[in-house]
Parts: structure tokens; sequence; C-alpha cells
């Protein structure tokens, strides 16, 4: 039973990276995207891609916490007990994106519009990056298992953290890109689809350059996920690398639409590839998932209740996409 | 060498009781603030998408421009609030983590499953919100309307999950411990524990008064300035008649609440009634306060306390001497909320009663100032009772975090520096709660038509 549990954890967890990732992701080129009038373009375009979306995608990080929590409890505690400094700044990132976002959208006097886009925008990076860090962090062996046990500092200011929370961003930066094209083109602006196309190729490149860079950092510095990764869950690694050429080539030769299941399935297959990478260990090296799993009566409510509103919210949330996915027809 | 090893971690225990007992005041502070703040945001994302649904309902079957136009830009202000919400909310669940830990670690498979049927919910909210929002001129009339009532439903259901969590801790079942420690867990019993009628119940109609009459004074304000046309009195009508239906019921409804609190949390009770020692014919405490030991200032019925808890004068009633003092609650602080909110709850009682009276004389009441005026001090006010009632059940509840299991300074999370975080929360929610009260005033003021037509309706751009 704590093995479904997991599962519903990390189906989250990626439904979270390759969804909420690219409203993050979309928030990066909104920083990016130049002065009022030049920008003005690329802005209309973010919100309009994720307006409708982002509150739905961003549910899946509160699915994420209610499910650690419940299932297992104890390696909730110890990550946000040892790491609440980035934990902190992850909330106050998420709420200062939120609200700076509705807010931007509210009002329509450019210097409001400036204030609550630089806020959006800033937030939108320093969230991710902080997320990343604390994936380094856990990755790494850095929390032990037990309340306060770990380093509030060294646990997240650290190599692998700094290379996670890089990746992070750049991974945000590059999900968006490539989502923003294809939402371009439909929206009849091949001028910005051809800026989010070079934008999605360079970031492609660059952030892979930094994952191939990562692996002598984790070679120094998370030896037990380096292993892993070399190891048993290398299938899944070469499986990321090789998508995300292929995404690469589909970028180059224009292929917007298919480009997106690509580039999300790189994503997806070095997210289970960490995790394949360390199973059976929640917290390395000290926490494995049947030490940390809860009682079995809450880890089976918790699979019947996620069974039953997934398969509620699941159909909903593809209406949604679907709805929003269609060109307008004015009525 | 057992020995050598208790020596050796004594030194550190006492370090980590020193900074537990640093970080306490704050954490519960900043969990006090962020949680307060929500409270109001949650409140509106419950029972707002009702008032805008009734509005579009209204303008859909009979034609109505001015409710549509209504139901527009309610919507286009509750878009913002929601937002605000979603994520305000989110901040409390990583402060369970970040801030009492042990209380999450221990108790997180007991009491954490209805957080997990909330986020179903709030899965729910947010993706019909998302088509509502942004489907006006992409459904069909009838299709929009429906895709607003499960916004409506899954808000009013996870509201219900989630102080279903918050009754547990007032009330802790479905568990079973052996030597301290959790050995088995039921969380369906956990769930539906024995506080969670009374305060699901309490807390989901107070979402209701307190949308109705926050934005009912919005446009009692409105009309006190002279805009006295169909927009704002239909505004008013619906608000102000969604709040005021409800205050008798949750007049009734709240005296369940103090009737279950007395049975099982008797030092509540006696911290709410200022009753410091177990004794028969109790007299009810109206204000005052409790100075060395006296209750100063208090209008004092006497066998008040003994007739209304058990309809006999002579009636036992335990007090605060039951506990020993480090397990007693700050019992002014509890006293005066419960007092302010029975207060303000009569007070919107005999308000609507007021509304009532006026609608049977045919006076409209847009022509009684004093009315409108006590409308508009209504909305302000319904949030002070709110909140004072969520102070009365979690300071009363004090020194507990799950009452009679843990305490908040066991499950405060005891790393350095957790004391800071408050202070950056507060610097922040100052500013966010500064701008939004502009942004809500801007939305407010927006200049109307003077007879809607289609054409203004379809301009309000929602989002």
């Amino acid at each position: 039973m704590a093995q479904a549990v997991l599962v519903f954890l990390w189906a989250g967890v990626s439904a979270y990276a390759v969804l909420g990732g690219a409203d993050f992701g979309a928030g990066f080129w909104d920083l990016v995207a130049g002065g009022a009038r030049r920008g003005a373009a690329q802005r209309d375009l973010i919100e309009h891609s994720i307006g409708p979306v982002w509150e739905a995608n961003h549910v899946w990080l509160v699915f994420v916490l209610v499910v650690l929590w419940t299932g297992f409890p104890l390696a909730f505690s110890s990550i946000t007990s040892t790491l609440y400094i980035p934990l902190t700044g992850v909330a106050l990132g998420v709420i200062l994106r939120g609200s700076a976002f509705a807010f931007r959208k509210s009002v329509a006097d450019l210097w409001l519009r400036r204030v609550f886009g630089a806020a959006f925008a800033a937030s939108s990076v320093i969230t991710p990056f902080f997320l990343g860090a604390v994936a380094g962090a856990i990755a790494s062996g850095r929390v032990p298992a037990g309340v306060a046990a770990g380093d509030v500092f060294s646990s997240w200011i650290n190599p692998t953290s700094v290379l996670g929370g890089v990746l992070a961003v750049g991974t945000c930066a590059y999900l968006a890109a490539t989502y923003l094209t294809a939402d371009a083109r439909r929206a009849g602006q091949p001028g910005l689809a051809a800026a989010f196309r070079l934008r999605a190729l360079v970031t492609g490149v660059v952030t892979g350059a930094i994952a191939l860079g990562g692996i002598a950092i984790l070679h120094s510095d998370a030896r037990v996920l380096y292993h892993g990764l070399t190891g048993r869950a290398l299938p899944l690694v070469v499986a990321s690398g090789v998508l995300g050429l292929v995404s690469l080539a589909l970028l180059a030769r224009r292929y917007f639409t298919l480009v997106r299941v690509t580039a999300a399935a790189a994503v997806l297959c070095i997210l289970w590839g960490w995790a394949a990478a360390q199973y059976p260990y929640l917290l390395v090296p000290s926490l494995t998932v049947p030490a940390a799993a809860a009682p079995s009566a809450s880890l089976v409510a918790l699979v019947v209740g996620l069974g039953i509103g997934a398969a509620t919210f699941v159909p909903a949330m593809i209406l949604l996409f679907t709805i929003f996915q269609r060109p307008v027809t004015e009525r | 060498m057992i020995a050598e090893h208790a020596a050796a971690a004594a030194p550190g225990a006492l370090a980590v009781a020193r900074s537990a007992a640093a970080n306490v005041d704050n954490a519960a502070l900043q969990m006090g603030l962020t949680l307060g703040w929500h409270i109001v945001l949650a409140a509106l994302g419950v029972a707002f998408p009702t008032l805008i649904l009734m509005a579009e309902w209204r303008g859909r079957r009979r034609g109505d421009k001015v409710a549509l136009l209504l139901a527009r830009r309610w919507a286009k202000t509750f878009a913002v609030l929601f937002a605000v919400g979603a994520v305000s909310g989110t901040i409390l669940s990583f402060e369970l983590g970040i801030l009492w830990p042990r209380f999450m670690s221990a108790w997180g498979p007991v009491f954490g499953f209805p957080f997990t049927l909330e986020g179903v919910a709030f899965f729910i909210e947010a993706i019909f919100l998302g088509i509502y929002l942004y489907g006006w001129d992409r459904l069909s009339p009838r299709a929009h309307l429906l895709s607003g009532v499960p916004i409506a439903v899954a808000g009013l259901a996870s509201a219900w999950f989630v102080v279903t969590a918050n009754s547990w801790m007032n009330s802790p079942s479905g568990f079973r411990l052996s030597h301290g420690k959790l050995v088995s867990a039921s969380p369906w019993a956990a769930m539906i524990n024995a506080a969670t009628p009374t305060e699901t119940s309490h807390m989901i109609i107070a979402a209701y008064i307190v949308t109705g009459f926050v934005v009912a004074s919005v446009y009692a304000v409105g009309m006190l300035r002279g805009h006295t046309g169909a927009y704002h009195r239909l505004a008013f009508r619906l608000s102000f008649w969604t709040a005021a239906i409800l205050t008798p019921v949750q007049v009734i409804v709240g005296d369940f609440s103090v009737r279950y609190v007395s049975a099982s949390q008797p030092v509540k009770l006696a911290a709410m009634e200022l009753v410091q020692r177990t004794s028969r014919g109790v007299p009810e405490t109206l204000g005052g306060v409790l100075i060395g030991g006296k209750v100063v200032g208090a209008l004092r019925i006497p066998d008040g306390l003994s007739l209304l808890n058990s309809f006999s004068p002579h009636a036992r009633v335990l007090g605060l001497d039951i506990v020993p003092a480090a397990q007693r609650p700050p019992a002014n602080l509890v006293h005066l909320s419960f007092d302010l909110m029975v207060a303000i709850g009569f007070g919107m009682f005999f308000l609507a009663l007021w509304g009532a009276w006026l609608a049977r004389r045919h006076r409209p009441a847009e022509r009684s100032r004093w009315f409108l005026r006590a409308a508009a001090v209504a909305g302000p006010a319904a949030v002070a009772a709110m909140e004072a009632g969520w102070l009365v059940t979690e300071e009363g509840r004090q020194p507990w975090i799950v009452y009679r299991h843990m305490t908040v300074v066991q499950a405060v999370n005891p790393e350095p520096g957790l004391w800071a975080g408050f202070w950056v929360v507060l610097a922040l929610y100052t500013v966010l709660t500064l701008v939004l009260g502009y942004l809500l005033a801007r939305l407010a003021r927006a200049p109307l038509p003077a007879e809607p037509t289609e054409a203004d309706v379809a301009a309000v751009k929602v989002v």
C-alpha cells in the first residue's frame, strides 16, 4: 500500500513539474520580455496561456504536501523542519506569484501593471529555484530522518542544491518556451512563435548541458544518487537524454505540438529516474519507504480517497485544457 | 556506553528545549496571522460563488441586464479574491510542517486524510473556476451557468473537510496509542469526530453570513452615497438576504456548539465564561476581565450560566481550577472574544429582523439611512465576529495543539532562527493587505452604465 501512495505522490510531483513548472517558466519569460512596449505582445500571450490553468496546476503542490504528510509523516516533518528556510521562501514565492498575477490582470494602468508584473516575474524565478534546492537537499542525503535533525543552512546551501535550483529554473523556462511556441502559433502570431522557438532551443541546450555537467557534481556531492542514476536508473536517464535531443530536433523542424509531449516526457524521465535511483529511500540514507509509511488504515484511506478523487478531477482537468486549447468562437 | 550517550545528548536536548521556547510564541503568531487572514478569503471563496450564480441565474432567466452585469463584475472581483485565497491557503500547508513538524509527524496519519479530500475539492474548484471565469465568451449561457455550480459545491465541501481537521484537534479520536506511540489509525473516525457536526456547520454558515454582509456593506455604502440605482439595489438585496436569513440559524447552531464545548472541553467553556472555581449556581458573566483572581467590570446575571448550560439554576459548572495553571488557556482573551462574537451575532440577527420589518412595511431599504448605516457596519462586524469565534476555538484549546495529547511547545519546530519568519511574514502580509484593499476599492468604484445594455455586459472583461 505504501508503494501505491508513493506512486500517487510522485505522480503529483510529476504533474506539478510539467504543468506548474511551465507556469513558473512563463513567469521567467515575462521577466525577460523587455520594456513595457516591446514585451507587451509576449506578456499578453503569457497571460492568455496560463490564466485559465495556473490555479488548477498550482493545486498539485498542495496535493503533494498533503499526500506526503498523511502517507509519510516523518519524511514530511524531517524535510519541513530542516529545510524551513528555503520552504518559507517557496511559500512566500507562491503567494507573491499568485497574488501579483491576479492583481496585474485586474488593472489597466501601466505603472501598476509594471509593479505587479515585476513581482510576478521575480517570484516565478525564485520559487522554482528554492524548490530545486529543496530537491537537491533531499537527493544529496542532507535531510536526516527526524524533526530538526539537519543543519538549517548547509542542508540547502551546497553544490547539489544549487544544481537542483538552477536545473529547476532552466527546466521551467524550457518547458514554458516549448508550450508557448505552440500557443503563439495557434494564436496566429508567427513572430512570437519564432521567438519562443529560439528560446526553447537555447534553454533546452543550456539546461541539457548543465544537467550533463551536473553528473560530475553528483559524483562528488551525492554519491547514492550518482550510483543510482548510473546504475538502476540508467535507462531512464538515457531515455531523458534521447527525448531531449528529439525535442530539439522537433523544435528545429517546427513540430511544435509534438515537442510539448517529448519535452515533458524528458523531464518526467529525469524525475522518475531520480525516484528510481534513491528507492527505497525517501530520505537518503536513513529513512526507507516502509519505515516512513503511516499505519496501513491511513494508507488505505488515502489510496481510496485519491482514487475516487482522481476519477473526478482528472476528467475535469482534461475538460479545462480542451476548452482552452481550442480556438475561440466568439459568441 | 548508554550513559555516556545520554550525558552527551543532554546539553543538546536542553538547547533544543530552549530554542523551542524561543520559537513557540512567534510560530503561533505567524500561524495566527496567516490563518486569520486566510479565513476571510476562504469564507468569501466558499460563499461568493453562490451569490454570483444567483445573479447570473436571474440575469439569464429574466433577461435582466443589470443582474448579468452584476454577475460579471462580481466574477471579476472574485477572480482576484480566489487567487489570493488559494495561495494564502497553500502557505498554511507549508506552515503546518515548517512550524509544527512534530504535530504533523505524530498525527499526520490520523487527521491528514480530510486534507487529501480537501485537495480533491480544491482541484474541482480551481478547474471549474478557470472554466467559469474564462468561459463567458466560449460557452453557451447554460453551460456557463452550470460550470459555476461545481465551484460552489466544491467550495462548501472543502470548507467542511478542512474544518473537520480542526475539530479533530479539539476532539481527537480515531487512533490507538501504545506507550505514547501511534499504533493504529482510523482516519474516517478521526474525520467524523465529536466536534465535527457543530464546528463544520457553525463555520460554513459563518462563511455565508460574512460573505453576504461584507458584500452588502459595499452596496450599503454606495447607496448612502446616493447610488440608489437598480444595480446597487439588486446587489444589496441578493447579498443582504443571503446573510440575513442565516442569522437565526447561526444563533441556534452556536448554542449547540457551546453545549458541545461545555460537555467535552470544560476548560474552554470555563475560559469563555471566566469561571474560576467549579461550583453551583454560576452566574453568566458578560464582559469584564480577570485581574489577579478577580473578575472586574463584568455584568453578572445570577445563576445565568448554570441555567443556560443545564436548565437549572443550581447546576454545577466546571471551572478553570479542574486543571493546573499551566494547562489553562488565556482566559481573558477567550472570554472577550466569545462575548464579542455573541454580541455581534445577536446584532446581526436584529439587523435581519429590522430588514424584514422594513420589507413587510414595503419600505425600500435605500430610504432608511439608519438601516443602511447599520448594514454598512455589518460587513466588518461579521468579519470581526468570525475572527473572534476562531480565537475562542484556538486560544480556548491552549496550551494544547491536540487536546490533551500534545502541547504547542511539544509540536513546534526547534530549529534555530525560526522565530524570525514571523517578521518576514508580517511585512509581506501588511503590504498584501494594503494592495488588496486598494484594488478591491478600485474595482468597486469602477463607473456603471446608467442603463446597461448587452454591449455593456459584454464589455466587462472578467479576466
